[in-house]
């Protein structure tokens, strides 16, 4: 320790020093760390690829690139969003720091296997990375037979070994946030007080451990028939190509709730917090979190309406998919009316919130459209389902992500963010993401496919249009990087609970001590309990045992 | 660049002005649910915004009465959706009896069809207005998709089976044909163009081209010559069974199993023959996979379709 300041508080930034101590850590705070130091470097990997498509698609030709090369960049973008930002963003980052944080424990249960789970990710990612290095991969994230498995010359092997990998960190990180929200919660702390962040990431951890394994076996027989010719996917083998579907879309439709589950639980802290309220039907809102995992796994056939499944198995999947819309359609209702007669705060997470309630209601409602049969068939394919999942993913789990980052960022570091500068970026992200995806759905219908680097010059003002948008979305991504860097340094101190919120990760100093709580807590209140906090002072929780 | 753009595409098929309807309709609830939630929000945030430091929210923790309307509006709304989709969705992938049945084959990076006439041709397809068409697509390599966006259909071509669509083409004109299934290098270049011409044009064109001769007579050649004869005669003999009037059959098969003797089937009897035994014979016969093309295949389908039923030639056992 530093002899001139000797009254220097420990905690978990500074307990210790040098690269060992966070290549070797099991403080689930800094494995955290890890991840969104990780999770950022794909997310610029996977946005660059972005940027250069939505360059080439500025006019109607093929110009920029190769048409090869086009399709490399798509299946790159997807693959590094997907599989290494998106599904481990909000679990991995928030949801590590966070999660013990919030149930008022020392760490996850098994910070060791956390710690593995962060070193799979990283084997898997750069994997996936040696494979776009060693020439790129072009069979689209989706991996669809027989194109993957026997037609494309690419780096299809290495880049499914760094999934499947990948696959491990994700069901590993599940199976460690369910033991912990199950035996680790402080005392006081029922299944009704948890913070409905925990509920979400508690179904979304049953995701990834049901799901993951079906994608990883998947992918796994795509490398097989690639490399041994096992007949399982290609006709001309025996196989059967839609197989291939079936086994991918039972996870990757799960996966897609994987991506906004957690992001919604983040709303559900913001809401609260900023409009300082109770958030309004807490038991329908954490029980539409589960609605919705289990929902997922039995509506995948809706990628498959015009895949030559039967039509009955068509109905069927259209008919379950529609019922997803209630549960999505009584969070979005909850949170409206959250900020009924609230005390409401536009600081820059609650800007991203509510910038996520109008974008998830349009991708959501877009939703209704893709399980309508008949238009489906119309836009399968195109670019309104590409608008439709980036309204959910991007609309959707990055602005819950982004609100998220901001709203804890003087838990993780100290440090208060610039609040100008966040609100300018979130305004402009806002604006920037209409911008780019809101022609998309025009595009859509008007019958533009997706995965095209050439396309009709009829549809050329409307990709402008986007491309466009994608510039300004690009600014609003880059000024949190610079400005949140800044904040490290030259930010204002935050202080223990600087939103006055009533979380129990408020109730340690900012950064928390790496056992999080100098004495465990003991829980007497629901969660939210806004309204008999004290608003000038720090929430007091309960009685406190000594440990 | 031409500034101006069109919003929705042209109605060209009977389906096109139905499906639209349906999506107008859901553009309508969407935009008053949407402009609903956000200007909720909008008014929520600015008449509730926050004054004081001190303000202190009344406790509302829920109403299940609101909560039963809000899951109920959606829950109907849905509904409604669903079985007007399914509706439209079933016709679509349901071709009337009387279809001009024209064969697809799909391969990296092209269309090629024939008519039943026996006129093929290459990335373009030729189709009478006011008749209703049906496809048999196939693929010779890996998944496609063929697209008319001015017909609202779609389907995927798969190799290794038949998928069918049909359409009504409603107007003269020329209309992409776009290939919806990411395919591989040339994916965007996988284009074509559907021209609809009046009955009597489309008959003109039909003997414009060369002559030869019409599908199922090419698929009875093929059938002298690859041998098919020597063990499919006019009787069930030993070594196979007649193959008049088997379109469309039950067949039962040696494993006790009854199947519909469809395209699919007759497909992979050619290529795959002892996948499915008939009940009654040997598993003798050698695949033809590689022998015959697809497109040749799809003309001994048209050949055994052609066939009529003869007196006593009973599949069935």
């Amino acid at each position: 320790m530093n002899d001139a300041v000797p009254e220097r508080r420990l905690h978990y930034l500074n307990v210790s020093y040098g690269v060992k101590s966070w290549l070797c850590t099991t403080d689930h705070k800094r494995i955290a760390w890890l991840y969104l130091l990780s999770i950022t470097f794909f997310f610029f990997i996977g946005g660059m690829a972005a940027t250069l498509l939505r360059l080439e698609l500025l006019t109607p030709q093929g110009d920029l690139v190769q048409a090869e090369t086009y399709n490399k960049l798509f299946t790159m973008h997807g693959v590094m969003m997907i599989f290494f930002f998106l599904i481990p963003s909000i679990p991995a980052v928030l949801g590590n720091f966070l999660i013990p944080m919030m149930i008022g424990a020392r760490d996850l249960a098994f910070p060791r296997l956390n710690l593995m789970s962060w070193y799979l990710y990283i084997i898997g990612g750069l994997l996936a990375i040696g494979a776009a290095v060693a020439g790129g991969v072009d069979t689209g994230w989706t991996f669809y037979t027989p194109y993957s498995s026997i037609y494309s010359n690419t780096h299809v092997t290495l880049t499914v070994c760094g999934i499947f990998i990948n696959g491990f960190s994700s069901i590993l990180t599940g199976l460690n946030f369910i033991v912990t929200i199950h035996k680790m919660r402080a005392p006081g702390m029922t299944w009704f007080r948890l913070p409905l962040f925990v509920w979400s990431h508690y179904a979304t951890s049953i995701i990834f451990i049901l799901g993951t394994p079906v994608v990883a076996i998947a992918l796994a027989l795509v490398a097989l028939e690639r490399v041994f010719r096992l007949g399982i996917f290609d006709p001309e083998l025996g196989g059967d190509p839609i197989l291939f579907q079936h086994l991918f879309w039972f996870y990757s439709h799960p996966a897609v709730y994987i991506m906004i589950l957690p992001g919604m639980g983040v709303i559900s802290e913001l809401i609260a917090c900023f409009s300082r309220k109770r958030v309004f039907g807490y038991s329908f809102v954490a029980f539409s979190s589960l609605a919705i995992a289990v929902l997922g796994f039995l509506v995948w056939g809706h990628h498959m309406f015009v895949s030559g499944q039967s039509i009955y198995a068509g109905m069927i999947f259209s008919f379950l998919s529609m019922m997803v819309a209630i549960p999505s359609a009584i969070k979005v209702f909850n949170w409206t009316a959250t900020l009924y007669r609230g005390s409401i705060a536009l600081d820059a997470p609650m800007l991203y919130a509510l910038g996520f309630i109008g974008l998830f209601t349009i991708g959501g409602l877009t939703g209704i459209f893709l399980a309508t049969l008949a238009i489906d068939v119309q836009v399968h394919d195109t670019y309104f389902v590409v608008a439709h999942f980036h309204y959910i993913m991007v609309g959707g789990a990055v602005m819950a992500y982004l609100g998220g980052i901001h709203f804890w960022w003087p838990k993780m570091t100290g440090r208060l963010y610039p609040e100008g500068w966040a609100r300018l970026a979130a305004v402009t992200i806002f604006l920037g993401f209409n911008l780019t995806f809101f022609p998309q759905f025009v595009l859509g219908y008007l019958g533009m496919p997706r995965r095209y680097h050439a396309y009709p010059p009829e549809f050329q003002v409307l990709n402008v249009m986007s491309s466009a948008g994608a510039s300004i979305l690009a600014v609003g991504y880059l000024l949190p990087l610079i400005y949140l860097v800044w904040s490290l340094r030259y930010g204002a101190v935050a202080g223990m609970n600087p939103w006055k919120a009533t979380g129990l990760e408020w109730q340690t100093p900012s950064p928390p001590p790496t056992d999080n709580f100098e004495v465990t807590p003991v829980v007497t209140r629901e969660a939210y309990d806004y309204a008999r906090a004290e608003p000038q002072s720090d929430y007091v929780p309960g009685e406190v045992e000594h440990v | 660049m031409n500034l101006g753009f069109p919003l929705f595409p042209e109605q060209a098929s009977t389906m096109a002005s139905r499906v639209d309807a349906l999506y107008f309709v859901l553009i309508g609830v969407s935009v008053f649910f949407a402009t609903l939630i956000c200007l909720a929000i909008i008014f929520f945030a600015f008449r509730y915004r926050r004054r004081s430091e001190l303000e202190r929210p009344p406790e509302i923790s829920g109403d299940l009465r609101l909560e039963i309307v809000w899951s109920a509006i959606p829950l109907g709304f849905t509904l409604i959706m669903f079985v007007w989709g399914a509706k439209l969705y079933f016709e679509t992938y349901s071709p009337p009896r009387n279809s001009l049945e024209i064969h697809v084959v799909a391969k990296q990076w092209m269309w090629k069809a024939q008519h039943p006439e026996g006129r093929s041709e290459i990335d373009e397809l030729h189709v009478p207005a006011g008749q209703a068409i049906k496809l048999l697509l196939t693929s010779q390599d890996v998944i496609h998709d063929f697209y008319v966006p001015a017909f609202r259909i779609k389907t995927d071509v798969l190799p290794g089976r038949y998928t069918t669509m049909w359409f009504e083409p409603s107007k003269v004109g020329a209309y992409r044909l776009l290939c919806a299934e990411y395919c591989g290098t040339q994916h965007s270049g996988m284009l074509g163009r559907i021209v609809v011409l009046p009955p009597a044009e489309y008959q003109a064109w039909l003997s414009s081209g060369p002559t030869g001769s019409t599908v199922a007579a090419t698929g009875a050649r093929l059938f002298q010559s690859q041998g098919c004869v020597a063990c499919h005669a006019d009787k069930d003999t030993e070594r196979g069974p007649a193959l008049a009037g088997l379109y469309g059959k039950q067949v039962r098969l040696d494993d006790g199993k009854v199947i519909t003797a469809d395209e699919n089937y007759i497909r992979e009897s050619i290529v795959n023959p002892r996948a499915n035994i008939v009940a009654g014979y040997r598993p003798i016969m050698p695949t033809f996979k590689g022998v015959v093309s697809e497109e040749g295949i799809l003309q001994i389908i048209s050949y055994l379709k052609s066939l009529g039923r003869p007196e006593g030639a009973q599949v069935e056992k």
